[in-house]
């Protein structure tokens, strides 16, 4: 029999409910107010009062108001149909929902149950499977999308029957599985997860061995992420967050994107709904939107909602990961995650830690980050999930706690600096305080060297030591002045200009320069360090600085133009043609 | 506020603060309204049969034997086209001597627009003013504070936008608005002629704080009604937002919340972002775009109520004084509109982004100049020209006085360019150079 309740106290979405029975941490319930029912989640029990978050507004909610009780958590709907998908940050598909505006308690299926879909059959007769071992498959799009034993399942099964190849929905039975008690369970291509714990039906999780691809000149060349790898972008607000998320959405080397929208701007997710249909993958050349998948709880949605987003979005890619698939997961922004959890805690008048953020956030946020990663599946193959999170630090302040914690688990730091947005520098990622910890790992250094060039890895430092060394010299120009500091201040100063204009800076909005390939920035970055390793014996500064300001507009035109294309090749020339004989 | 489904009496209150009162009461609902003393009051709490109720009005004066009637309906507002035109108080009662007004009734505050069913805002709304159409170029369907000094013009230069903005509806949610602003406003409407297209809803300073938190859901009630249902243009106008947030605080704190970040309400973010997300742009055509202001402490944007407001809102405008051309000017560093891409370069001319980019940077290679002149330095040729330009700059497109068309204000920045720099020294792509530069 379900556990019921009755409401007995409502501050906001916080509603106590006096239960007559068992109930679980994270169980689900429905308050009934009319003829609506509004979902909710235990957060806390305290004797015969159970805490719970309501996902909805409780306008109109009353002491009394009966609460079913369901006896399972928060799950995500898992099947083919979840790619070209946009939800709500609990599952609800948007796009079959009806009338412009939100309905309380209108809840929607996650998958179309009758879409039917090719099925090959993969595991045969008699075969031993255990959870997440491949049955058969399905094309969705043109990604191979494999239906597993459902993880939930514990223990070895023999499968006793596949169905045939042939077009099946997701709610029909696809094959049927005996236990080892020996009774026979049926299986469809649809499975059922709660979205709080991570799945872990792999062999092993090994550390990140190669770097996943972004086009972003910043990123890749200088402080690149691994593939299962972790990253946060912490910037002020105004400084190119979702800019740059949506340049990694965009381009990133990965068969699944899942974009988590968590508590952040509808216009932002209305580009996406608008600009992705109508964009083409550069790696497959299929449209962005079939291997995207959009969860999207925007600020103004419920909050309770706006923490469940971001679980939604882990659990989608685990799942896909489990296929051998690469997926990307871009969470913006986590920090609105956190400001959630503060005002339920708030609610509940926990004792407060830092900034009245509660105190095991630290936890919560490593726990989360911990559940990207590269793992090995049981057959052998591999499959991904990387982890970018963006963080919005109240004040623009990087000592604050959702800053802070992240920073203890994100491997990768991509800072972005107000005083570089303001000086219209995008993307405006501090080339300085921003790190990778992969190029510190000797498997990642190696791959680098394989995938791009002999010795690209000191390159890259002698880049980095040339923009550190432009910023101390800028500092001394600024404190003695232009005639008070020797001319190789100056060669120095306007080196990583050239650095910062040709490698860091990169135009999101121009179609050429947004995408830059590996093959690309590998060939700028050399073209540029040449420059750079020469010595010039200017006569005056004003000549450095012209010298410098022309040479940095022909690389800029050469950004702006196609690869080894005829304006490229022309600007080429000339850039020759002053190197040789400008100075 | 008609439907009573109980009428029951109280006179008992167990506790009473300067925003609250608390009684022992059955079956109220939560954001219920009631009367506390005659007083609009609104259910915030229930724990047992102890319910919260929050006074708008204050409660000074209201005794323990206060009679509590509770009305069964959330706040609400009549809406119709008779709105038009109209001055309201903050619970929507005409404060114009006018008659009440007929219509259906609407819950404010109600649901937000699906994300999904959304449209991506693409109409220009033109100013006139450079700092605004220039470098951050307003769109339909946006959200925009202006980030100012209480000291600064911020009230004027809100009411010239909005009569130079071609919108069927503007609204006005004025908080906490001194008598002399309001009757500012509503002297500049009417001169403007504009009064039938006009809605305002007015919290003055001689009126308690706590109604103002009433002043946006009304406004936007409003704009809703004309957005969604007329298929109309609406600008709502939402001065002062740091009024508002203040108001949160007052009644969180006697509410016992813990404060988190300048003794804020820990849901600050949440409260801000559930009026400016209203902003949209509708399938239908109708499209609610929200200027606000939020006045700043000496110019502190990292204070949570311009903090979080950044995060939520499209951008903002910077006013900010300058002492080279002696003007008000539309900050170029601090100011971003995000939405400006969505139109610049395809309702304006192609160039646009470019020549925002690159006379912004000359602007920042200008106050490096600047730097070095304090600091006593010897100035190169350059830093000379940058200065002048800078000067030039500021007074003819970034200072607010300036109305010209954009075509206008994108040949002067050209002139600039021509005038003070070579073509290499403004990085701008070369196809453009050759089509616009003015030898």
């Amino acid at each position: 029999m379900k556990t019921t309740g009755i409401v007995t106290g409502i501050v906001s979405n916080l509603v106590t409910v006096e239960v007559n029975g068992p109930v679980s941490q994270n169980e689900l319930c429905f308050i009934i107010v009319g003829d609506t029912r509004l979902m909710a989640e235990v957060i806390k029990v305290n004797g015969r009062n159970a805490a719970v978050q309501v996902f909805e507004s409780t306008r109109g909610l009353r002491g009394g108001d009966k609460v079913e009780f369901e006896n399972r958590m928060l799950e995500a709907t898992l099947g083919p149909g979840l790619l070209s998908s946009s939800y709500d940050g609990l599952q609800n598909d948007l796009t079959t929902m009806t009338g412009v505006f939100l309905k309380r308690g209108e809840y929607t299926k996650p998958l179309d149950e009758k879409k039917s879909w090719t099925f090959t059959p993969i595991a045969k007769p008699g075969d031993k499977v255990i959870a997440a071992d491949w049955l058969g498959e399905v094309k969705e799009g043109w990604l191979p999308h494999k239906i597993m034993v459902p993880f939930s399942f514990k223990g070895e099964y023999v499968v006793k029957s596949v169905a045939p190849a042939g077009d099946y929905t997701v709610v029909e039975t696809i094959a049927v599985l005996t236990n080892a008690e020996g009774e026979d369970v049926n299986v469809t291509m649809s499975q059922k997860w709660p979205v709080k714990v991570a799945i872990k039906n792999y062999r092993e999780k090994p550390r990140p061995y190669r770097i996943m691809e972004t086009g972003v000149r910043v990123i890749d060349t200088l402080d690149p992420i691994a593939e299962g790898g972790t990253g946060f972008i912490p910037g002020p607000f105004g400084c190119g967050k979702t800019v740059l998320q949506h340049a990694i959405a965009k381009q990133g080397e990965a068969d699944v994107i899942v974009m988590a929208a968590c508590g952040e701007r509808a216009n932002e997710v209305v580009e996406i709904f608008t600009e992705f249909p109508e964009l083409i993958d550069p790696h497959t050349g299929r449209h962005l939107m079939e291997r995207t998948t959009i969860i999207c709880n925007t600020s103004n949605m419920p909050v309770a909602a706006r923490e469940a987003s971001v679980y939604t979005a882990m659990t989608i890619c685990e799942y896909y990961r489990a296929m051998g698939l690469k997926c990307l997961l871009l969470a913006d922004s986590t920090s609105r995650w956190a400001q959630a959890l503060r005002e339920m805690s708030n609610r509940m008048e926990e004792l407060p830690g830092a900034d009245a953020f509660p105190v095991d956030l630290s936890a919560i946020i490593s726990n989360f980050y911990s559940r990207a990663g590269i793992v090995v599946l049981n057959n052998g193959q591999t499959g991904s999930v990387t982890f970018i999170g963006t963080v919005s630090p109240a004040g623009g302040n990087l000592k604050e706690p959702v800053t802070e914690s992240t920073k203890k688990a994100a491997r990768c730091f991509y800072a972005l600096e107000q005083n570089r947005a303001d000086k219209k520098r995008y993307p405006a990622v501090n080339p300085i305080d921003s790190y990778s910890k992969y190029l510190e790992y000797p498997e990642i250094r190696e791959h680098l060297e394989e995938r791009i060039a002999p010795g690209w890895v000191e390159m890259v430092e002698t880049a980095k030591n040339l923009i550190r060394k432009g910023r101390d010299a800028q500092e001394q120009i600024n404190i003695l002045g232009d005639d008070g500091v020797p001319m190789t201040y100056h060669e120095m100063f306007w080196k990583s200009e050239l650095i910062d204009f040709v490698i860091l800076q990169q135009d999101a909005f121009d179609a050429i320069d947004a995408l830059c390939p590996l093959e690309r920035q590998k060939y700028m970055l050399e073209l540029v360090l040449s420059i750079c390793s020469r010595d010039f014996s200017f006569k005056d500064f004003e000549e450095c600085r012209n010298y410098f300001k022309e040479v940095i507009n022909i690389l800029r035109q050469m950004n702006y133009s196609e690869f080894h294309g005829e304006a490229f090749n022309n600007y080429l020339a000339k850039l020759n043609n002053i190197v040789k004989y400008g100075k | 506020m008609a439907n009573k489904a109980y009428q029951k009496i109280y006179t008992q209150l167990e506790a009473i603060t300067k925003a609250t009162v608390s009684l022992r009461a059955e079956g109220a609902s939560n954001d219920e309204l009631a009367l506390v003393d005659g007083r609009l009051s609104q259910v915030v709490k229930t724990k047992g049969s102890l319910v919260t109720l929050q006074v708008f009005e204050g409660t000074e004066g209201i005794p323990t034997n206060a009679e509590v009637r509770f009305l069964g309906a959330p706040p609400a507002l009549k809406v119709s086209d008779e709105l038009a035109g109209r001055f309201f108080n903050a619970y929507g009662e005409p404060i114009d001597g006018g008659p009440e007004v007929d219509g259906e009734t609407r819950e404010i505050g109600g649901p937000s627009v699906n994300p999904y069913k959304r449209k991506q805002p693409s109409q220009i709304i033109p100013t006139g003013i450079a700092g605004i159409d220039l470098n951050n170029t307003l769109v339909s369907g946006q959200k925009i504070p202006f980030f100012a000094d209480p000291d600064q013009p911020y009230n004027n230069v809100m009411a010239q936008v909005a009569l130079r903005a071609d919108v069927d509806k503007i609204i006005l949610g004025g908080m906490g608005l001194s008598n002399d602003d309001y009757l500012y406003f509503r002297h500049e409407f009417e001169a403007a002629g504009a009064l039938d297209k006009i809605i305002s809803f007015v919290n003055t300073t001689e009126q308690p704080p706590v109604e103002r938190l009433l002043i946006p859901d009304m406004a936007l009630t409003a704009a809703e009604y004309f957005a969604a249902d007329k298929n109309e243009k609406v600008l709502v106008l939402l001065t002062d937002m740091t009024l508002y947030a203040d108001a949160l605080s007052i009644v969180s704190n006697r509410m016992d919340q813990i404060p988190s970040k300048d003794s804020m309400p820990g849901s600050l973010y949440s409260d801000l972002a559930k009026i400016y997300e209203k902003a949209v742009q509708l399938p239908s055509g109708g499209s609610i775009t929200i200027i606000a202001v939020t006045t700043l402490n000496d110019g502190d944007i990292t204070h949570a109520i311009p903090d979080n407001t950044g995060y939520i809102t499209e951008g903002q405008l910077f006013l900010r004084n300058d002492p080279d051309s002696g003007k008000v000017i539309i900050d170029p560093f601090r100011s971003l509109s995000r939405l400006k891409q969505l139109v610049q370069g395809k309702q304006t001319r192609d160039d646009h982004s470019q020549v925002m980019n690159a006379s912004v940077r000359l602007y920042s290679d200008a106050q490096n100049a600047k730097t070095k002149l304090e600091n006593g330095f010897d100035l190169s040729d350059y830093d000379l020209r940058c200065l002048d330009y800078a000067k030039d700059y500021a007074t003819e497109l970034l200072a607010i006085d300036v109305n010209i068309s954009l075509d206008q204000m994108l040949d002067t920045a050209w002139g600039l360019f021509a005038k003070h720099f070579s073509k290499a020294e403004t990085g701008i792509k070369q196809v453009f150079i050759d089509k616009y530069w003015k030898e």
